[in-house]
């Protein structure tokens, strides 16, 4: 075993590079929440236009906005130099998904408003009508085009959901993250949230029977993508081999396997999968713990990863 | 815009660890206390007795295909004369993508400015008519060479031709401008 020992000692990068903190793993949490929201939406606006949505699922889209709002918080909580924030929109960098992710935040504000309007319950969009005067027929436009909002609103949930995972999936230089699986896994975690939340709304009871079928899918892909996870990372170089024992056996195995599979993924299936079998109407104990699971992910997975860098550099000497 | 191609080797049969480039560079540089921009790295392999050990003095690669210039999303990190990755702080917002993206650990953010800081080859110096840096300047052992890559009578040019020369995690695909001589 060869013996390292190096002079620098940078706060943030020595021993272990820490540079995203918890702001980073609740932004991800959030944004990939907000693309489950819009997607889930969007998508039975699509399929069932002539179902009347109940007043709880109407009302959902407008917690996008709110949501990406907070979420954006977090990110700009995060940046050393915030007054410099506005750079992000000098410019549009195509090769670094930062730049991808600033602009997609700022298009989802006009589409998620334009499509929550689109599904407001008639007597609200009534009374907002009469507050709104002239500017109310910026809704009649938005009430026309109704479709097309939709399938934009579909779009920019996907991107925002799979964009949360470029973001660290595109560091070749960490390995536990520069895996092709972590886009569509944070897409379809953040589906399952999106799902979760809803669930927690008061919904009719045919919209929580078809979430809580749509979510038990959503987990059950969601458990087979982490093991794909897995096995790309067990079958690349000795670095990424190294990251891949952080939850095999390393630091982070305690957390990953309680709060991540059994918490968050295996015991949420289950209770849907048992209440479901039984005829009951499903409770919003599962929904709190998928949401707990995906929280758990995401911070896991930003905290090791950024802890795989210096495991993988001892295990390539 | 210089038409240079800046590289430097860093011979590590020569290189005793003293630190010197590391104190140069902050006099320098004005780096603040408790960071670095070079820094000495020592691996001592083998088993005793049959022991072996290998002092670097590390940096900024400077890397033809630098994966924080792609990571950057306000284009605050970018290539400047000669190809030197540099650094414009009036753009960075201290998002620290470029740290996360850097394999080699050579960024840092600055608590005085939030900024985003890291070894710029000198530039100020190679770009003004001086043809050192300053860890070279300091170099007791002159294990430190810069030179323009692309002429071939540049004394980094002639060093990469007659000795064997490595780079730091060449898999990486990032292609370093800093050359350790074997």
């Amino acid at each position: 075993m060869p013996e390292t020992t190096t002079t620098r000692a940078n706060p943030l990068i020595d021993p272990s590079l820490h540079v995203w903190g918890p702001e980073v793993a609740l932004y991800l949490f959030l944004g990939g929440l907000v693309a489950g929201v819009m997607v889930l939406v969007a998508w039975r606006r699509l399929r069932h236009p002539e179902v009347t949505m109940s007043r709880a699922l109407a009302l959902a889209p407008w917690s996008v906005p709110l949501l990406l709002s907070a979420g954006m918080l977090c990110l700009w909580l995060d940046l050393a130099n915030r007054f410099n924030a506005y750079r992000f929109y000098f410019i549009f960098r195509v090769y670094s998904p930062m730049s991808w992710g600033a602009w997609i935040l700022v298009a989802i504000y006009p589409v998620s408003v334009a499509f929550a309007w689109t599904v407001l319950p008639g007597d609200i969009a009534a009374r907002w009508r009469r507050r709104l005067g002239s500017l109310a027929r910026l809704g009649d436009w938005a009430q026309e085009r109704a479709p097309s909002l939709a399938r934009a609103q579909l779009a920019l949930g996907v991107l925002l959901g799979i964009y949360t995972g470029i973001l660290l999936a595109a560091l070749a230089a960490r390995p536990l993250w520069n895996s092709a699986v972590l886009g569509p896994l944070f897409l379809v975690s953040g589906l399952s949230s999106g799902a979760a939340f809803l669930l927690l709304l008061r919904l009719a009871a045919g919209e929580r029977d078809t979430l809580v079928h749509t979510d038990m899918l959503l987990i059950v892909v969601e458990i087979v993508l982490i093991g794909l996870w897995f096995v790309t990372l067990a079958s690349g170089g000795a670095g990424t081999q190294a990251a891949a024992r952080l939850v095999f056996g390393g630091d982070y195995t305690a957390a990953f396997w309680t709060l991540v599979v059994a918490l968050g993924l295996v015991t949420p299936l289950a209770g849907e999968w048992i209440e479901r079998r039984h005829g009951m109407l499903p409770g919003r104990a599962s929904a709190v713990l998928v949401l707990l699971g995906g929280l758990a992910l995401r911070w896991i997975v930003v905290d090791a990863g950024q802890h795989a860098a210096e495991i993988a550099r001892i295990a390539l000497h | 815009m210089s038409r240079k191609r800046w590289a430097m080797t860093v011979d590590t049969r020569t290189c005793v660890g003293c630190s010197a480039c590391v104190i140069g560079c902050k006099t320098e540089n004005d780096v603040p206390a408790g960071y670095s921009r070079d820094w000495i790295f020592t691996e001592t392999t083998g088993t005793f007795p049959n022991l072996a050990m290998t002092i670097r003095s590390e940096r900024c690669n400077h890397c033809d295909d630098a994966p924080c210039v792609r990571a950057c999303p306000t284009g605050s990190s970018h290539y400047g004369p000669g190809g030197l990755v540099l650094v414009t702080t009036a753009k960075c917002s201290g998002c620290k993508a470029c740290i996360a993206a850097c394999p080699y650990g050579a960024r840092f953010v600055d608590p005085r400015t939030r900024t985003v800081d890291k070894c710029t080859l000198c530039a100020h110096r190679l770009e003004n008519g001086i043809p050192t840096t300053s860890c070279q300047e300091i170099c007791p052992t002159r294990s430190i060479v810069v030179g323009d890559l692309d002429d071939p009578t540049s004394e980094v040019a002639e060093l990469l031709a007659a000795r064997d020369a490595y780079t730091l995690q060449p898999e990486q695909g990032t292609e370093p401008r800093l050359f350790f001589l074997k």
